[in-house]
């Protein structure tokens, strides 16, 4: 029996609250890159819109977290459980950004038809990247320091398949100056798609940090 | 100067056939506080007194091991108890002021010690009471009754008393857990103060007093040392399971 059964609520509780967020997000990510490559302007600005409410989630939960450490005054392993939480959070919350930067490139590319090879790449990258966000939560709910490290290998993927559409971007726009518009939107997308990344590798980082007490760089 | 004001090795206490400490060893550094927490009835005050010998008062008790003070084992039988005391002395949960003034009360050891020198036992006190942090706040009541201060400003006057006797070694039993928060803060601000000068070893039940004040912690439980080290690893990283139940407050 815990002696601190409703402080022990709270940890769960917030755990859940994260989870929600990761899906709004996870969501995010993945529509931002189909209002992409649909070229799909209403889906991106219902993206766009979308990101508020995270915002407004990611200030409650924090606000959850503040409260936590003022009146519960959380030591060792549960201030970490508070401190990483507070950490995913403000990652996830990039990634949003970032998905919303994804459909503001969409709309810029309004009323064009991609035509260059690379953008096929995108789609993978996004699964790529979801499924590190994915991973990223799970290892997080399950303090699983092998599914995290499993994780963050995945950034390698990311980044090989970032430099792969890059050279190929280049190629495209040196052989056709008419794609120079929507190869340099694509760019773009595939940069954010791996900052995303970078930000589901810090999610693993924290993980680790949660479980072990000591921090490990792992990207 | 030595780094290890104190160490114990292999101890052992029973009162009659109950064991209260297990093959105890700790090194106490020299101008360090070290804080010695872990749940009621686990042997934290009887330790506290293995380091001046207070258990001698005690009928039924015998120990086993050795305590050195300065390398010199403070359990051979030829050692002179009261000089041990005056080198490692103790302040107690509740304040308990002697029924005079407070100048009388700080007055007390050196007077006991055979200074009669009127200006040296004025130096004395002041010197005593501005240590304890409390000069500025008292020096107009010096010769009213210690027992119609705060109970904050009590213990200092207690802190004050043992100060004026010169001690090495500090020993304080939850000194502040029957003072109200401002007192207490008073009071853990004089400790880390003290420190320069002497060396601390503190008992308590507010874990985040333990975080704040000491710079190394001994975790004890049912007689043992379940984990002693840098008070900092114990509150943000401890290796033993039970030492995180207890300091995270999931004990029992
Ligand atoms: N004089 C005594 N005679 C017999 N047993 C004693 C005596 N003093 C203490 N004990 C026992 O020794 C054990 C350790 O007691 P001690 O007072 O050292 O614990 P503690 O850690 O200081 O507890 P607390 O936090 O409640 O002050 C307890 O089981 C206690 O009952
Ligand atoms: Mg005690």
């Amino acid at each position: 029996m815990s002696t601190r059964a409703a402080f022990d609520k709270a940890l769960k509780e917030l755990q859940q609250d994260i989870l929600r967020m990761a899906s709004l997000v996870e969501q995010a990510v993945y529509d931002s890159v189909q209002s992409l490559v649909k070229v799909d302007v209403t889906e991106a600005s219902q993206v766009i819109i979308g990101d508020d409410m995270i915002d407004k989630l990611f200030l409650e939960i924090e606000e959850k977290c503040i409260k936590i450490i003022a009146t519960q005054q959380p030591i060792a392993r549960d201030l970490r459980i508070v401190i990483t939480g507070m950490k995913i959070l403000l990652n996830l919350e990039r990634m949003a950004d970032h998905a919303v930067d994804i459909a503001r490139s969409a709309m810029c590319l309004s009323g064009q038809t991609l035509t260059v090879k690379p953008l096929e790449y995108i789609p993978q990258m996004a699964r790529l990247t979801q499924q590190m966000i994915k991973d990223g939560l799970d290892s997080y709910v399950q303090s699983d320091i092998e599914k995290a490290s499993a994780m963050c290998a995945l950034d390698d993927d990311v980044d090989y398949i970032f430099a792969q559409v890059f050279r190929e971007l280049i190629n495209c726009m040196m052989e056709n100056p008419e794609v120079v518009m929507q190869s340099t939107y694509l760019l773009h997308v595939c940069r954010y798609l791996e900052r995303i990344a970078d930000h589901a590798t810090n999610i693993g980082e924290e993980v680790i940090y949660l479980v072990t007490g000591e921090h490990k760089e792992l990207n | 100067m030595k780094k290890n004001k104190m160490l114990v090795r292999d101890l052992n206490l029973y009162y009659m056939d109950f064991q209260a400490l297990k093959k105890i060893n700790l090194d106490i550094e020299t101008n360090r506080i070290t804080a010695l927490i872990g749940p009621s009835g686990c042997g934290k005050s009887t330790f506290l007194r293995v380091l001046n010998r207070m258990n001698d008062l005690i009928d039924g008790v015998r120990i086993e091991g050795s305590v050195f003070l300065d390398e010199e084992d403070i359990y051979r039988p030829e050692v002179d108890v009261v000089a041990l005391r005056k080198r490692v002395g103790m302040v107690f949960q509740r304040p308990n002021p002697f029924p005079m003034s407070v100048y009388d009360n700080v007055a007390y050891g050196p007077r006991v010690h055979g200074i009669r020198n009127k200006n040296r036992l004025d130096e004395i006190v002041e010197h005593s009471l501005r240590s304890a942090a409390l000069w500025d706040e008292i020096r107009d009541r010096l010769f009213k009754s210690a027992l119609g201060l705060s109970g904050g400003q009590q213990q200092r006057v207690c802190i004050a008393r043992l100060l004026a006797i010169e001690p090495e070694v500090v020993l304080m039993d939850e000194p502040s857990s029957a003072l109200d928060p401002i007192s207490t803060l008073k009071v853990e601000e004089l400790i880390q103060i003290l420190k320069q000068e002497y060396t601390i070893v503190i008992v308590t039940h507010n874990m985040q007093q333990a975080a704040r004040v000491s710079d190394l912690t001994a975790f004890f439980l049912n007689g043992e040392i379940v984990e002693f080290s840098i008070t900092d690893e114990i509150f943000t990283r401890p290796k033993d399971q039970r030492t995180e139940d207890y300091i995270t407050g999931r004990f029992g």
